[in-house]
């Protein structure tokens, strides 16, 4: 799984819409996210085909159904990459006016 | 059935084997488990038991599979919020495939009811967590080596 892949799969408004609506509700079907939006069945399976090969969805077979559910793994990557080291300060910062406070007189 | 079910996946740089120990030594889960420790002995319908950082019991359970190195099955409920523990018990399973030079690393939670406030509360946690694995499982380090407890667990 490489970052390419996910910006990629990430860069077209239509793939965005469906994660938004897995967002909502995960574990839904071709047919029920098809519900309501302005695309061909089959562009909505070649959208979701990408989305699965970056990883964004995860599917699952139940009975003779497909599910699908949004993946947020790899975008927790992509935001640890930039933001996590300012976590890391916040973080540091808390724990010395912890002990700053804590500490006996 | 009503059901609420998250999948995370993520795929990690490591043999089944090296992915499967990390998963299962309860001295080096902490590490990517941001702090929270597990007790358990693995075995098969024996005890399992997720402490928090401050010492409170997080989640109980069951172990109900354990195949190394491919499948792991817990059964989970929640023990220190009254609205969580009143869903009833989760189940949690975590899935090794490999693939290439990777094994991807499947974790599905769910419950058997609707909306439920027990996976929701997890589906905040799952994400850093599975990321921590990979860093440190990848590259020795973990990306956020500790954290308020509360923020990673329900």
């Amino acid at each position: 799984m490489n970052d390419d892949a996910v910006f990629r799969a990430l860069a077209d408004a239509s793939r965005r819409r469906l994660l938004d609506r897995l967002h909502e509700t995960s574990g839904q079907t071709l047919s029920e996210l098809c519900e309501g939006l302005n695309m061909s069945r089959q562009a909505v399976t070649k959208h979701l085909v990408l989305l699965e090969a970056a990883n964004l969805i995860a599917t699952r077979r139940q009975g003779r159904e497909k599910l699908h559910y949004l993946n947020p793994v790899p975008i927790q990557g992509i935001a640890e990459r930039w933001i996590s080291k300012f976590q890391q300060q916040q973080l540091a910062a808390l724990s010395a006016l912890k002990a700053a406070l804590e500490k006996p007189d | 059935m009503a059901e609420s079910t998250f999948i995370y996946v993520t795929y990690i740089r490591t043999t089944p084997e090296k992915l499967w120990q990390a998963l299962t030594d309860t001295d080096f889960i902490p590490q990517w488990w941001m702090g929270v420790r597990t007790e358990t002995d693995w075995r098969v319908g024996g005890p399992w038991k997720l402490v928090l950082t401050d010492g409170r019991t997080a989640d109980t359970g069951e172990v109900l599979e354990f195949e190394p190195p491919r499948r792991l099955a817990l059964k989970w409920r929640n023990e220190f919020k009254p609205e969580l523990k009143a869903e009833g018990w989760s189940h949690c399973l975590f899935e090794l495939e490999p693939q290439g030079e990777a094994v991807k690393l499947t974790v599905t939670h769910s419950i058997p009811r609707d909306a439920s406030q027990l996976i929701q509360a997890v589906s905040g946690g799952w994400p850093q967590i599975l990321s921590n694995l990979k860093t440190l499982v990848e590259t020795g380090k973990p990306l956020i080596p500790q954290r308020a407890a509360e923020t990673a667990q329900a």
